[in-house]
Order: C-alpha cells, then sequence, then structure tokens
C-alpha cells in the first residue's frame, strides 16, 4: 500500500492505455511517455503495462506503507529517498515508513513510479488507466489528492533486496537515447532539437506546397496550452489551399490538426475519439512519447517520412525495449 | 445495394495504422441517412475481419484502425473497396430512447436565446425539439456522447463564439445544424436549453453507452421551466 503524501500538480494512475473503444468515444489515456513507464516496469521484471503514477513537473511526496520495490522514470527530477538522493532511471526496495520526495524537474515534465507488481487498480474497458474526461479508471477517475491510498498488487517477496540499479543509458535527456539520428538538428546553445517523424495525411494536399516545406522547416515551439488532450505548436501560420468544413470523423492519438488559425495541435493521449479539423498529417507511433517531456516554450521539429521509415522506427523501438528488458532480466538474478 | 455508378469511397492514411474511408462528397457539409446505412454496414462487416483491430463509424465516413502497419495502401484499400462493394447497408431501426427533458431554467439557460435567434416563441422552439425523431449516426468526442441527426432545420442555430468553461452532463444542446446531449460535465460551445436525467455512459454497464448507432431518439417534454 502506499499513500499519496503530496500529490503535486498533476498526478495520476496509468498503464499503457485503453484501445479499441473510440467507437464509444472512449480514448486512449494512459502513460503520456509509454517508453519511460515501459522502462519503469521491465526494471522490476513487471509486464510493461502495469499500472504506475504519472507525477507532472515533479513536487510530490509518496509514502510507502508496506515493503516494496520501485523505479523512478521520465523526466530528470531531483529526487530523494527519506532526504537521501535518488538517481532516475533507478529501481530499489524499500521499507514500510519511507517517503520518496520528487523535487524540481531540470528536464522533461513526467516522471513515472512503477511499483513491483503494478498498482492494485481495477481495470476499467480493459485499462486501469485514468480517463479524466469519462471520469472512469485510476482512482475515482480522477487526479490523486493528498492523501490518497492505492493499493499494490500482491507479488511474493524477493529473495534478497534490491539495493539498487540503474540504467545509464536512460539518464541522458528524457528523450535523447532515440537520437541516434546521424545528423541531430541542434539549436545555438547546442541543445538537440527533439524531432518527431510524421506520416501525411487526409488532408496534406490541402496546404500550399510553401505550407507543406514549413510544417518541416520550422523550428515550432510547445504553447503553454499543451496538456494530456493535445500538443498545441506556436510558429509560422499554414496557408491551405482550400477550406471546407469537415464532417466529424475518428481520429488516433498522434494525428496534426490544422484549425483555423493555422497553427497545428498534435492529439495526445486524452486527445478527442473524433473531430472536424483537417488532419494534415499523423505523428508515428514510436515517435508519441516525445511529447510528454515538452515543456512550453521549447522546440520541436517535424521529419517527414513514408510507412517503410515508420515500420523500421517501430522495429528500432522495439529492439531498444527488448535490449533493456534483457538487460534488466540479467541484472535482476542477482536478487531474484 | 450500392448504385453502380456510384463513386468508390476515399480512402486516405491517417497513420500507419489506420485508413479514414469518406462516402461523402468531400464538399458536402450536409450528412446522408443512406450513406450512413452503409457506413454501419460497412463497420459490421471489417470490425468482424481478423486484420482490423477496431472501425469507428464517423458522419458519413469510418476509421478502419488495423492491428499491424499497413505497408500495402493499396491492399488495406481494396479490403475497403470490397466491404463497400459487398456490405450490406444497415438500414435497422436500433432501438427507440426516450429522452425526458426539463426544458429552460437555470439547467436550459439559451432557451430564450435560440428562441429569439429562431424567430420562434419558446413554447414552438421546445414543441419543435420534442416532435422531431433524430438517428444516432456515431459516437464520438467524449464518452457516450451521440452525433444525432434529424434536427429540424428552423431549429439551427450557430454555435457560441467563446465555448463556456464548464457545461453539465446531461445538458440538451444545439449546436449549427445539429443536437446532442452532452455526456460528461466539460467545456462545450454549443447552446443549452435543457438538462435529463438520463446518464449517457456508465462503465459498470455491460453496454456502457445509453445511445448507439442507429438507435433513434426522441426527447419527450417532462416539464418546462421560467
Amino acid at each position: 500500500m502506499i499513500e499519496i503524501t503530496r500529490a503535486g500538480f498533476y498526478t495520476s494512475v496509468q498503464d499503457l492505455g485503453r484501445t479499441s473503444w473510440r467507437h464509444l468515444g472512449v480514448g486512449l489515456s494512459g502513460a503520456m511517455d509509454a517508453v519511460a513507464l515501459s522502462v519503469a516496469n521491465l526494471m522490476l521484471g513487471n509486464p510493461v503495462d502495469a499500472a504506475g503514477l504519472e507525477i507532472t513537473m515533479g513536487q510530490a511526496c509518496i509514502t510507502f506503507r508496506t515493503d516494496t520495490e520501485i523505479a523512478l522514470s521520465g523526466a530528470t527530477v531531483e529526487a530523494t529517498l527519506d532526504e537521501r538522493p535518488l538517481s532516475n532511471w533507478w529501481a530499489l526496495s524499500v521499507r514500510a515508513g519511507q517517503q520518496l520526495k520528487l523535487g524540481m524537474v531540470n528536464t522533461g515534465v513526467r516522471s513515472y513510479v512503477a511499483f513491483r507488481g503494478g498498482l492494485a487498480v481495477p481495470p476499467i474497458l480493459g485499462s486501469a488507466s485514468t480517463d479524466l474526461k469519462g471520469e472512469f479508471g485510476g482512482l475515482q477517475g480522477r487526479a490523486l489528492k493528498n492523501g490518497d491510498v492505492l493499493d499494490l498488487c500482491q507479488t511474493p517477496p524477493l529473495p534478497r533486496r534490491n539495493s539498487g540499479f540503474g540504467l545509464p543509458v536512460m539518464q541522458r535527456a528524457p528523450y535523447a537515447h532515440r537520437h541516434n539520428e546521424p545528423d541531430p538538428i541542434t539549436q545555438n546553445d547546442a541543445t538537440i532539437i527533439p524531432i518527431v517523424h510524421v506520416l501525411p495525411a487526409a488532408q496534406w494536399s490541402d496546404l500550399t506546397t510553401a505550407a507543406q516545406q514549413l510544417l518541416v522547416a520550422t523550428t515550432w515551439h510547445v504553447s503553454p496550452q499543451s496538456n494530456r488532450l493535445g500538443c498545441r505548436l506556436e510558429g509560422p501560420i499554414l496557408p491551405t489551399r482550400r477550406r471546407h468544413e469537415m464532417r466529424s470523423h475518428g481520429i488516433m492519438p498522434g494525428v496534426v490538426q490544422l484549425p483555423p488559425s493555422g497553427l497545428p495541435i498534435v492529439q495526445l493521449c486524452d486527445g478527442n475519439t473524433s473531430g472536424g479539423y483537417p488532419v494534415i498529417a499523423t505523428v508515428m507511433e514510436a515517435d508519441l512519447h516525445v511529447f510528454a517531456q515538452l515543456r512550453p516554450g521549447t522546440p520541436v521539429r517535424f521529419v517527414l517520412g513514408d510507412v517503410t521509415h515508420a515500420a523500421a522506427l517501430r522495429e528500432r523501438h522495439q529492439k531498444f525495449l527488448d535490449d533493456i528488458a534483457l538487460r534488466c532480466e540479467l541484472t535482476r538474478r542477482r536478487f531474484q | 445495394m450500392t448504385h453502380p455508378t456510384q463513386a468508390k469511397p476515399i480512402c486516405s492514411r491517417q497513420g500507419e495504422y489506420a485508413i479514414l474511408c469518406d462516402l461523402g462528397a468531400a464538399t458536402a457539409s450536409t450528412v446522408d441517412l443512406m450513406l450512413q446505412h452503409k457506413v454501419w454496414g460497412m463497420s459490421a462487416c471489417l470490425a468482424a475481419h481478423a486484420d482490423v483491430l477496431e472501425v469507428v463509424p464517423g458522419m458519413n465516413n469510418l476509421l478502419v484502425i488495423f492491428r499491424d502497419i499497413q505497408h500495402d495502401f493499396d491492399a488495406s484499400e481494396a479490403l475497403i473497396h470490397d466491404a463497400w462493394e459487398n456490405a450490406p447497408a444497415n438500414a435497422s431501426q436500433g432501438r427507440q430512447i426516450v429522452v425526458p427533458v426539463v426544458y429552460g431554467g437555470p439547467d436550459g439557460e439559451d432557451l430564450d436565446l435560440v428562441a429569439h435567434h429562431t424567430g420562434l416563441s419558446r413554447r414552438d422552439y421546445i414543441e419543435r425539439h420534442a416532435q422531431a425523431t433524430y438517428v444516432v449516426y456515431a459516437l464520438g468526442s467524449q464518452p457516450g456522447f451521440a452525433y444525432l441527426g434529424g434536427l429540424d432545420p428552423k431549429l439551427a442555430v450557430p454555435r457560441r463564439d467563446v465555448p463556456r468553461a464548464r457545461v453539465e452532463a446531461g445538458s440538451v444542446i444545439i449546436g449549427g445544424h445539429q443536437a446532442s446531449i452532452l455526456s460528461r460535465t466539460t467545456p462545450c460551445g454549443w447552446h443549452i436549453i435543457g438538462r435529463t436525467a438520463l446518464n449517457c455512459f456508465d462503465h459498470t454497464q455491460a453496454r456502457p453507452t445509453l445511445l448507439t448507432p442507429g438507435d433513434t431518439v426522441r426527447f419527450e417534454i417532462q416539464e418546462i421551466l421560467a
């Protein structure tokens, strides 16, 4: 059992989300950074989709009421366990009464805490994720509050305590691990600009040629109005050849919509299941998690690709997770 | 049956897994009930296909989400065109749902505005709203939210310029040429003419949504408040 001693800005129960209910108007929900939650679970020997906590911009405190094992992943955050510094991308055993505190977030936005066995939250429509709009899932369909208590799934105790291990490969910036592009795009101050790969969609051809070029040539900036529903981008207005009213149609997470303002919106985990704005492109699935860690005001670039590219990205993504899983399994033999 | 001269529906990629299939004319903003029967028939047919994860019917369109990356667009399109040619249109009436409404009052605060805008009296506006039979075309946007066809064109009112930050679940609403019921408390730019006590989405039920595509809906005057 754990207690949310300080819930912080926005903390919720999430797993990898609710698929195949969009025809009822029920969206994906789930961890915005699915890679971070998956890796945290792998570090504990859990299935990747065990339910954990998504903590937005740190400033939270969790008190363990029972002995368990935890992993911390995602944003680069100043963390302590009983006031002793705790590394990010780190897994270890904790005892009842110990306190995990997350302070300032230095890079990224969202941290994930996974627990051995996962949070014991009854699945609704196949998932434990909090659907804030639907008011179900997680704990009573809402963000967590100070004093909330959550049960953990029962697991046999570890033969030996996990005294702590980390994943140095993940400890660069939260999204930098995937930047093995030959020529990363950097800003003047040499920070790497995150890249997301997109496919053209139904209204791609409604963009003028100049607008198509602008989409990929622009360093976009994340608007402060971005959240779990969508990422609004600030930059040049994209001109279109024509404007027609669209009948409402189903949309997937990752669609890049162009509302009348001419500034793109990327629909994310809590986004609508249907919409009527033109869809100019879609973010390749393997890159969707990047948006979880983009702060307001930070840059992001689009690179246009095709389905072969998307398949290659997915394969690389899966191989990355498989490698992490193997590394964790080997490490866990020390105490399992 | 599809008329042989009717053009094949337009398919386009929506990401590596999904294909959007549009049956309506690209220029038309109206929605056709006959085409929607075809959408429902195709949706049932495609949802049963082993390669398909989910089909999301929209307004004269459908989003087909496949289990795997669709490398061969032409092959996926052929599968959808096959459903268009062979799936029977589903014109079944569905269930008939009666939605009792308390019109006006604090929970229907735009009733005077929409009546004034349409040049009708409050009473006439309400009676026309309650006399019509509506068809559930599709669900979407929020859990259990129904896109209804069948609003009397005289009752249409453009949406608010600035959406309200919070509109209660159960609000009976008008937005442009559409009528609906808000299923969850959210920001909303539609006009509120009343409130129903029915719950549009209950996750504890085997069938979580009050309404299903193909159902017909009638609003019943429960009470009219000043």
